[in-house]
């Protein structure tokens, strides 16, 4: 079945995620051993476990996403998150990546099931997927036969149906020669049409990630949820340039590491809703402020002029903080992150140590559209990920402009300094700037 | 971190906010997706690790308890949604008899 195929009945509900994730288990069990187009595939019982959790949400409130429930293979060069990212090399072998590629970090989004990892000459240098450290896969047409390469794995898996679609890259080739070999089609994208963040790079000019599928449809169905320019490759590039300009401009540049900061935003939004929900306790319509209309009892009062006088992100808030200060979970919410803002706290202590103020962007991306996450708190937090670490350690840090997108947005650079440093923070910022000529761009109105 | 919506009503009482069905069950799905992010702070090493509530060293300050001109009556009531005499005017706490 193809993936718009599959797609369809299960938006339908004429299939569940559980029945699609035992199927194509069940498919993998037969002839896996037969083709070995996977170096890691999933594990079964933590799918089918996340399958059945998201049959159970839709049953309560039916709304879908692009690739839910797709079983999608990946091939082997592109990073997953906590998944093993081989190369089929020796040399990462038992590399965990502790990111997502672009192209994975969107195909999760759309709510895809990573099936597997898929196998691939060593560095995507071949054209057999025989030079593969784990072995070489198998031509589903005829085992004696090659798969093509290097996207070997994820021509054969597609053609053996082990996955519904799958990604492959393309440096020479790897991805339309071994669609030619096993049956499938294979799409190699314009160069920069599809972000190659979180590939692992082989010859960086020439790769490019790209979908191998049943049909011609399922390519341009992957195309549209892969493809795109990348606000996180913009906001680096622009970010790493602004870095080469301070080292001309005779700053030592050093590489450093604040390992902790990976809990900030779950750190800051405990620590930051729980004051709020403390602070805000005092507008309860008695000394200033709103009050509900003609209520009848004091607790009455109070409850209806909160409820009318607060908007939507305040109450999440005021929950939100108000449930990890309740008695229960103090410790494992409240006081756990306290706790974790001393470790980012000496993160930072430890790094200007060895350095005088730290260049970060501000932003992941540049600005996002109106109304883009404003339904999804989580999302809308995820954003503030440069700058909040630098509030939980108190520190001083300013944000200057340091580029513009290709929409022709501005791009954040942000200095961080030591505790009072504002002064050596201002200068190195200052002598940044007037280098640069981004301060004196102007919005076109 | 799965949030009920009998958790949702109960913070919700805590924090004195009136939450209709809908808020509750938006609540609920969000405050589950946002907890269940946070729970990744469990992977977080902190054995004898101080908890951090300011990043400023702390220590009391003391000072004489002298009066000092402040806020009169008047200014302090001026915001009040309502007053009377000289005082602030909130609903009957006591239920009539």
């Amino acid at each position: 079945m193809t993936l718009f195929e599959l797609k369809d009945k299960f938006v339908k509900g004429e299939v569940s995620a559980v029945e699609i994730v035992k199927a194509y288990f069940q498919r993998i069990m037969l002839v896996e051993s037969k083709i070995k187009a996977y170096i890691t595939t999933a594990k079964r019982d933590a799918l089918v476990k996340e399958a059945n959790e998201l049959d159970y949400t839709l049953s309560k409130w039916r709304k879908t996403t692009p690739l839910m429930a797709m079983p999608i293979a990946v091939k082997d060069n592109i990073c997953t998150e906590g998944v093993k990212t081989t190369c089929g090399s020796r040399m990462l072998e038992n590399f965990v990546p502790p990111y997502d590629a672009t192209v994975v970090a969107r195909m999760k989004e759309y709510g895809y099931y990573l099936i597997g990892k898929t196998n691939m000459d060593e560095f995507a240098m071949g054209s057999s997927t025989e030079n593969s450290a784990f072995g070489p896969t198998r031509n589903p047409w005829n085992l004696a036969y090659i798969p093509g390469g290097s996207s070997g794995g994820s021509a054969a898996a597609v053609a053996a149906e082990l996955c519904v679609a799958a990604l492959g890259s393309d440096t020479g080739g790897s991805i339309r020669q071994p669609a030619a070999c096993c049956g499938v089609v294979g799409l190699k994208p314009t160069y920069g049409r599809v972000s190659r963040y979180g590939l692992v790079a082989f010859a960086s000019s020439l790769d490019q990630i790209g979908p191998v599928t049943k049909d011609v449809r399922d390519a341009a169905v992957m195309m549209q949820m892969i493809a795109g320019h990348d606000p996180l490759e913009e906001v680096e590039l622009a970010v790493r340039t602004a870095i080469i300009q301070m080292q001309a401009l005779k700053a030592e540049i050093k590489e450093i590491s604040l390992p902790m900061t990976k809990y900030a935003i779950a750190t800051y939004y405990l620590i930051a809703t729980a004051e709020a929900s403390s602070n805000l306790a005092r507008y309860d319509g008695v000394k200033y402020g709103y009050r509900a209309a003609k209520e009848k009892g004091l607790l009455e009062m109070y409850m209806k002029t909160r409820q009318e006088g607060f908007g939507a992100e305040v109450k999440r808030r005021i929950m939100l903080g108000t449930y990890a200060l309740s008695a229960g979970y103090y410790d494992a919410y409240y006081g756990k992150a306290q706790a974790v803002r001393t470790l980012i706290k000496r993160d930072f202590d430890e790094a200007f140590k060895a350095v005088d103020v730290i260049v970060t962007p501000t932003m992941p991306t540049p600005a996002f559209k109106l109304g883009e996450k404003i339904q999804d708190p989580l999302q809308m937090y995820l954003s503030d990920i440069y700058t909040i670490s630098v509030n939980l350690a108190g520190v001083p840090a300013i944000s200057l402009p340091c580029g513009l997108s290709n929409g022709k947005l501005p791009i954040g650079l942000q200095i961080i300094g030591r505790p009072f440093e504002e002064e050596k923070v201002l200068r190195a910022a200052y002598a940044y700037e007037q280098a640069t000529e981004w301060h004196l761009k102007k919005p076109g109105l | 971190m799965e949030i009920s919506k009998e958790q949702v009503e109960h913070a919700a009482k805590l924090a004195r906010l009136e939450v209709s069905e809908d808020e509750k069950a938006m609540f609920a799905r969000q405050l589950s997706a946002i907890l269940t992010y946070m729970d990744q702070l469990k992977e977080a090493d902190t054995e004898g690790v101080e908890p951090t509530a300011t990043v400023l060293p702390t220590e009391n300050v003391f000072r004489e308890d002298a009066v000092k001109p402040s806020l009169t009556q008047e200014q302090a009531l001026a915001n009040a949604p309502d007053q009377a005499e000289g005082f602030f005017r909130v609903p009957k706490i006591l239920e009539d008899r």
